[in-house]
């Protein structure tokens, strides 16, 4: 071939190879950055951050480098449907990673079915892949599982009757609705069922009530944020003696920093990011786990947080789709993204399927119990 | 039971009585609600848990949390409601809750969107009070509480600048013609109801906790509580602090923990139009 | 109660027809479907503002409690629809009748009300609506929201509802006007004046503050159930303390007593923080900072304060 047809054809081809080159994937993201969910989505989206970056430095995914579009829908639905809008229509994003909290994340859930881009949603209610939607994956344990696992363990000990005690957002009343359903299944009866209300300062009129109910024999307490601290010093307050769990969603160094002294002996489910050092090393998600936990932490000088390591989940999730599938067509991402098998992240060992878009089961929670300020594995 | 419901009512009141103060203070010297009242207890918490988190001793970080509020307060009146004067009153409170929004944007900027703890002003050891307990917070939070409002009904006696404010609130024309300076009445106001809000949330952080938008309940809580007492007394403020207080922790002990804040309202709802001053008030304007 | 500055009776069509114009044009800036849904958005809030100005502006009530209609009247049509499976075309008008007649109840009681114990009494019940859609979760989904069947078969797609909502403002627009200029009216703002001179002239203020209220409540409820309607979503965030105090502040920002005001502060107060996103940390202290030095410069809101600066910019000698 002549150097002048040569040089033609490249000519031709560079366009295509520019555009290749330089197209970068667009994954969108709508986390609770502000607002109070502000501890979902802060570690979401430095998560988010750090690991685009990491990518990009490495040189990208097939190729070609990523790019993040980020808006914080601060916790409301509203907000998070217009932002998902934007970043499907304007920003025309091939991924969506986000909705820190169910609210926002069913708000979403139509325009992403709708539109067929994939959507790997980092909220916890069961409701979210239940009933199975097409285009939607969460990587969060479910609100169910945290029932199921601390059922599972108050059995162990002895317990058939337990109170129930839960705050006034969607997380704990998800949550609460869930425990109510499977209790009977695992043979534990709720024999109280207290709330309390956002901001409260407060809850020993609630926890007064359930200690004088009859034949209790342990409590739970499903929520975030402030309140289950609060909780935890009015039931060591009150004197109350029987255990006190608590729920992934205060599986963090704050709750027990907040709670002090009084969350000694709690026991909650919580992903195995937590206690990364002292897992075994024969242990599938050693290596992920302390790998996320030193480049977390070195980065962003804070404790890395569950909710972060549901975030690198969907990030790495989407990757290893897109890497399988070879494209980013968002229909071969989807159909990669179901068949994960395997896959090993911060939440625990992944295998979905067409009925299963979450893909962990009970053993991807470990029981944690707080001792001396720190968390240990209860085995 | 019922022990341990008053005192859980009793704790939740003061500091709603407290910052229903706050409401009273700014609303008689100038007729507007302020929206903000609810974020100067927020940084009297937010920033007493930083001072003392950078390692300065507790009663230093609270001592300079409450001057930090008040010269918050101060400057919110000068700023905004100042020159706002002759608006109407709800462009006034609009104003205040672009202040507040604004105030809550700054906390996340100053500080961060984490809660924060700060330690309890004489220990965690409950005390037993008959069947119930109580925490030695809680005292504190109650002895204050009754110190500020003693203090206060001293000052509007008393000093000559309480008694300035009193004057512009029965009628600011005639408080002018006596030589009065408004502009500086209003200033107190604003401080002393911000010092009062800070000294509220300082008190509440270490039973309940601090974060940048832990004022917004309890400002809501506040402005509730001094609508039912009567906006135009302090001892109003206080009533109606303890009696929301009282009614949310006894619904939630006897009637439904689920829907307390809802008796709550009613009963607040219903009050209102059988005693449309509130539990204290009267009429117009009588005492601050 | 000082007056407020009440608007020019708009004799003329003419800025009706302006408003219609501008809701004709709009779609050509429009360049796709996220644009679309800021103006729906617009105006779904504009709806609920030009009867909560009526309230407000034009009877001198205060209400902080209203997104606590808008919520009633979107799950009030979204629960007939989802779960007694009404067609989404009945649902609505019932839910919005009902709210209204649930507006006429409490309104009676709590309307002898004044000033700020008025305030307390619609802002507990905003908070009561609100609470009670986040705890009767079987029914409501909870915190959480439920999902809402469709309007109808052949209304889906930004475009199809634009028109739609687009049309409603227009109608509501129209019928506040024709209100405003009516003998009721006219006995609205005489109330707003002074409800003492107007009982003295013989004015009812109790059923005109009322009908106001059920007018503002129908609307608002109107607004929610063609929100819920059209997202296929709704939360209780819808019927919060915040979302009302984002209604008043609107209908203040634009200008009281002033139809065009509340459509305006509607907008403007809609697409600002979906302009500040880009701004991310500092999206909170830049709203909060617009919303307070409009409000220092401009008082009276934007209408009627450009409206006097045109009318001092024709006095002013040549």
């Amino acid at each position: 071939m002549s150097p002048r047809k040569l040089l033609a054809l490249f000519a031709l081809a560079l366009p295509a190879l520019a555009h290749g080159q330089a197209q970068p994937i667009r994954i969108g993201a709508f986390l609770s950055v502000t607002g109070p969910a502000a501890f979902l989505g802060d570690p979401e989206q430095k998560t988010l951050e750090l690991y685009v970056e990491k990518l990009n430095a490495a040189g990208g995914v097939l190729g070609r480098k990523l790019e993040l579009f980020a808006y914080d829908s601060a916790g409301d639905a509203e907000k998070a449907r217009g932002y998902v809008k934007r970043l499907i229509e304007q920003d025309k994003v091939d991924l969506l990673v986000g909705g820190s909290t169910t609210g926002e994340t069913m708000a979403a859930v139509p325009l992403a079915e709708a539109a067929g881009v994939p959507f790997i949603s980092l909220a916890g209610a069961v409701v979210i892949v239940e009933p199975v939607k097409k285009w939607v994956f969460k990587t969060p344990h479910t609100d169910r599982m945290a029932c199921e696992k601390v059922f599972v363990d108050m059995r162990a000990r002895g317990v058939t009757k337990a109170a129930l005690i839960s705050g006034a957002g969607g997380f704990d009343r998800s949550m609460r609705a869930e425990c109510l359903k499977v209790a009977p299944a695992y043979g534990v009866q709720i024999a109280a069922d207290e709330t309390y209300g956002a901001g409260d300062t407060d809850m020993t009129a609630q926890l007064a009530k359930i200690k004088a109910t009859p034949g209790v024999q342990a409590v739970l307490n499903a929520g975030f944020g402030q309140g289950p601290a609060i909780v935890t010093k009015n039931y060591r307050q009150l004197g109350i003696a029987v255990p006190l769990y608590q729920s992934h969603g205060v599986a963090s160094k704050q709750y027990v920093s907040l709670a002090g002294d009084a969350a000694e002996g709690v026991r909650l489910p919580a992903a195995a990011l937590l206690v990364a050092e002292t897992l075994p090393d024969a242990d599938p998600q050693k290596k992920v786990v302390t790998a996320y936990k030193r480049d977390y932490e070195s980065r962003f000088k804070q404790e890395v947080s569950t909710f972060g390591g549901h975030a690198y989940d969907g990030l790495m999730l989407a990757v290893e789709a897109m890497r399988r599938a070879g494209s980013t067509d968002k229909g071969k991402v989807r159909d990669a993204l179901e068949a994960t098998r395997g896959y090993v992240g911060t939440g625990g060992v992944v295998n979905m399927s067409d009925k299963d878009h979450m893909g962990l089961d009970l053993s991807a929670f470990r029981m944690l119990e707080v001792r001396k300020g720190d968390w240990t594995l209860v085995k | 039971m019922i022990e341990q419901y008053l005192l859980s009512g009793i704790t939740t009141g003061a500091i709603y009585a407290l910052v229903a103060l706050g409401f009273a203070l700014i609303y008689n010297a100038s007729h507007v609600i302020n929206f903000a009242q609810g974020e100067f207890v927020m940084i009297g918490g937010m920033a007493s848990a930083a001072f003392f988190e950078a390692g300065l001793p507790l009663p230093a970080a609270i001592l300079l949390s409450i001057a930090g509020a008040t010269l918050v307060g101060v400057l919110l009146d000068k700023l905004a409601v100042e020159p706002a004067r002759d608006a109407p009153v709800v462009t006034l409170i609009i104003i205040t809750i672009g202040a507040s929004i604004l105030l809550r944007g700054l906390a996340t900027l100053v500080w961060d969107k984490k809660i924060h703890r700060v330690p309890a002003f004489s220990g965690e050891a409950p005390i037993a009070l008959g069947t119930a307990t109580l925490l030695p917070q809680v005292l504190w939070v109650l002895g204050v509480s009754a110190a500020a409002v003693a203090l206060l009904t001293w000052f509007f006696r008393r000093t000559l600048t309480g008694k300035a404010i009193l004057a512009v609130s029965h009628n600011r024309l005639a408080a002018r013609l006596m030589g009065i300076s408004v502009r500086r009445v209003l200033a107190v106001s604003f401080g002393l109801s911000a010092a009062l809000g800070a000294l509220a949330g300082v008190l509440v952080s270490p039973i309940a906790f601090t974060s940048w938008d832990v004022g917004v309940m309890l400002g809501l809580k506040g402005f509730a509580a001094a609508i039912l007492g009567g906006l135009g007394s302090s001892a109003g403020a206080v009533a109606g602090g303890l009696a929301l207080g009282l009614i949310e922790a006894l619904g939630a002990g006897y009637l439904s923990s689920a829907y307390k804040d809802v008796f709550a309202f009613l009963i607040i709802v219903a009050a209102l139009v059988f005693l449309p001053n509130g539990l204290l008030g009267r009429g117009a304007t009588e005492r601050v | 109660m000082g007056s407020s500055g009440a608007a020019q009776p708009s004799g003329s069509s003419r800025p009706l027809l302006v408003l219609a114009a501008i809701v004709a044009v709009l779609p050509l800036g429009l360049p796709n479907a996220y644009t679309y849904e800021i103006a729906i958005l617009v105006g779904l809030n504009a709806i609920t503002c030009v009867g909560l100005n009526l309230l407000v502006g034009y009877a001198g009530q205060i209400s902080l409690g209203h997104a606590g209609f808008f919520g009633l009247g979107a799950y009030g049509s979204a629960i007939l629809a989802a779960r007694y499976g009404w067609p989404a075309a009945v649902s609505l008008p019932v839910a919005v009748a009902a709210v209204g007649a649930l507006a006429w109840a409490i309104g009676r009681p709590i309307l002898r009300l004044r000033g700020h114990a008025l305030a307390m009494a619609t802002l507990g019940f905003g908070i009561i609506v609100s609470i009670v859609l986040a705890t009767e979760d079987r029914v409501t989904g909870g915190p959480d929201g439920m999902a809402v069947p469709p309007l109808a078969s052949f209304i889906s797609g930004e475009k199809t509802w634009y028109w739609l909502v687009g049309g409603a403002l227009v109608a509501s627009v129209w019928m506040a006007l024709n209100l405003i200029d009516s003998p009721r009216g006219r006995a609205l703002r005489a109330l707003h004046g002074s409800e003492v001179a107007a009982g003295a002239l013989g004015i009812d203020a109790a059923a005109h503050k009322l009908s106001a209220f059920v007018l503002s409540a129908v609307l608002a409820a109107a607004a929610g159930g063609l929100a819920a309607h059209y997202a296929g979503f709704i939360t209780p965030a819808n019927a919060s303390f915040l979302h009302s105090i984002a209604l008043v502040t609107m209908v203040v920002f634009g200008g009281m007593a002033s139809t065009f005001g509340a459509v305006l502060g509607a907008a403007v107060l809609t697409t600002l923080p979906q302009l500040l996103a880009s701004f991310k940390d500092y999206e909170m202290v830049l709203l909060g900072a617009v919303m307070m030095l409009t409000m220092i410069f401009m008082p009276r809101g934007l209408v009627p304060t450009v409206e006097r600066a045109l009318a001092a910019a024709r006095r002013r000698p040549e």
